[in-house]
């Protein structure tokens, strides 16, 4: 880890907001966008990577998702999440990555299924944000709606937080619904039943499963290289 | 030994004829009875049946009264979802704007039919049996939030409001105090205190000695029977020292830590009461499931203090009843004392 990098996760850990936005400024001033792969992006997979070994808690890792959140929609390119009727709180009518290049940026969307933990979403929301991805969020429903919007809006990449078994387990009737459409969507999954059977998502027909919220974006990314 | 001698010689830190089983089961007494979960939870006798009949099949050492967490808020006037294959889950968030918390106002036990149903169930527990351990379950102060407001909502009145934040745990306190209480006055023989909120998984240890330890000790002192403090799968080695201080006897540990290291720490202060994993525990064959339960008792069980468990104080539906038996067998063939067979193996 650098420095810089180092620096910023003790600031995040503290939420010291001024030191944080120092560091924004002072990498801004070379490129707009620089602060989210020099900075926030190797901050919070730190950060997951310390809550997975048990030495940060919860609580940090949210607030440092909301911290970087609220640092990079502050940068002059704005990103922003939007519900999933497509009204986002910023300009434009696109998905994906800010910046993305090709015809048609990737198509994200988020949910939670049959369960009102939203906590888990929330943060997977605010690291992708804070990493410059525009994520549809669908709230929370069950797997037949959650599916009809999937088709609707031709998602590509669906990511889902679960706290319950019943609801990681329903990602499969989700699973047979798209199939039944022949919706080829990805479906990344993550939350406690994941992590506590590492092979649950197979057997639920996910195509992947990270632990934090950081590894959502690894996920991510990865599905964007396999779809480009 | 019967039960409650089994278990009051470990909490005693003294080994008992064998470890202890806390098969923490509820929505199993359902398919026990060809139930759905909902009417199965709809009728105490149901409940008392279910218990039981699990006790006896499964030699298990206790009675668990616990039908589901939402049923605390349920009291409060929240929405609970009910499922057909897992616990009733809470439903939108009952305070949606943190001001509303000033309006709140605790119920009353006495006038809940849900909390009443779970008292006359541990009431019908102990007529028909005085030998064996019933435990009550109560969510602490500091943890309903997380279900009252939503878990981000909440988050951020620990941060930012201060003094709201000290209003409703004055509201929770005595609810939670009136509504152990009342358990214990039904024939409910120990309180299981969850609070998963005071993990350091999920909020700093600074946090835990600034807020929720003051909570816990001051609702654990005026609950006037034994209490179980649990995590509910979170960690909790980086707080051990401190939890003897909030009163508990016993606590519930996470599958994510070293049940030998967590013993060590406990040293002779604390019974452990876990960590089997209930998530994995669905695709375990015989094989594992003994495996698992040999495990744990090698690490936790010599000397007492320690009662097998899974880790997080609910054993899911799904998993199978052959699943149960073994884990059953195993403590028989395994967690008889003297515990011999860890010395042989690990000299062999």
């Amino acid at each position: 880890m650098t420095e810089p990098v180092r620096a910023f996760v003790a600031a995040l850990l503290a939420i010291d907001r001024l030191t944080l936005e120092d560091m924004v400024a002072g990498v801004v001033a070379a490129d707009t966008l620089a602060p989210i792969d020099d900075l926030v992006v190797p901050a919070l997979e730190f950060i997951g990577e310390q809550w997975e070994q048990g030495e940060v808690s919860l609580s940090q890792v949210y607030m440092s998702g909301r911290l970087c959140e609220e640092l990079i929609t502050g940068l002059p390119r704005l990103r922003f999440v939007e519900d999933g009727n497509g009204n986002g709180n910023g300009s434009g009518d696109g998905w994906g990555a800010e910046g993305a290049t090709g015809d048609r940026p990737l198509r994200i969307g988020i949910s939670t299924l049959d369960d009102y933990h939203l906590l888990g979403k929330r943060m997977v929301c605010a690291v992708l944000r804070a990493s410059g991805y525009r994520v549809r969020d669908y709230g929370t429903a069950d797997a037949a709606t959650l599916a009809g919007h999937v088709v609707r809006d031709d998602v590509q990449v669906l990511l889902l937080s679960v706290l319950m078994l019943p609801s990681a387990l329903r990602v499969k009737d989700l699973r047979a619904a798209l199939d039944a459409a022949g919706q080829r969507t990805r479906i990344l999954v993550g939350g406690a039943p994941f992590r506590f059977d590492p092979k649950l998502y197979l057997e639920v027909g996910a195509d992947a499963a990270g632990a934090t919220a950081a590894d959502a974006l690894a996920l991510v990314r990865a599905a964007e290289e396999a779809l480009t | 030994m019967n039960s409650l001698q089994r278990v009051l010689t470990t909490i005693g830190q003294a080994e008992p004829d064998r470890v202890p089983l806390f098969l923490l089961l509820t929505m199993h007494g359902a398919r026990e009875l060809g139930l759905s979960i909902h009417d199965y939870f709809a009728d105490p006798r149901h409940v008392i049946e279910g218990q039981w009949r699990m006790r006896a099949k499964y030699r298990n050492d206790c009675y668990y009264a616990f039908f589901y967490a939402a049923i605390e808020t349920k009291a409060w006037g929240a929405e609970v979802i009910y499922s057909e294959d897992g616990p009733a889950n809470c439903g939108a968030p009952l305070v949606r704007d943190c001001e509303e918390i000033r309006r709140l106002r605790p119920p009353r036990v006495a006038d809940s039919p849900d909390l009443k149903r779970v008292l006359d169930t541990i009431a019908g527990l102990r007529a028909r049996d005085g030998d064996t351990p019933i435990i009550g379950v109560v969510m602490s102060p500091f943890s309903l939030p997380v279900m009252q407001l939503g878990f981000e909502r909440y988050l951020l009145l620990l941060l930012e409001r201060p003094e709201l934040f000290d209003h409703l745990m004055r509201l929770n306190e005595a609810f939670c105090v009136d509504w152990a209480n009342a358990q214990l006055k039904a024939g409910a023989t120990a309180i299981c205190y969850f609070d998963p909120i005071s993990s350091p998984t999920i909020s700093r240890p600074e946090d835990f000695r600034r807020l929720g330890k003051p909570v816990a000790a001051r609702t654990i002192a005026r609950i006037q029977g034994p209490v179980a403090t649990h995590f509910a799968s979170g960690r909790c080695l980086r707080i051990i020292d401190e939890l003897p201080e909030t009163g508990p006897a016993v606590i519930g540990v996470s599958a994510d830590e070293d049940l030998g290291d967590l013993k060590r720490a406990a040293a002779g202060r604390l019974t452990l009461l876990g960590n089997l994993n209930g998530i994995a525990m669905r695709g375990w064959d015989a094989a594992a499931a003994e495996q698992a339960v040999k495990q744990a008792i090698a690490a936790a069980g010599p000397g007492g203090g320690f009662i097998l468990s899974d880790n997080h104080g609910e054993i899911p539906f799904q998993v199978p009843e052959e699943t149960l038996l073994a884990i059953a067998d195993a403590v028989a063939r395994w967690g008889t004392y003297p515990l011999d067979w860890i010395e042989r193996e690990s000299s062999a």
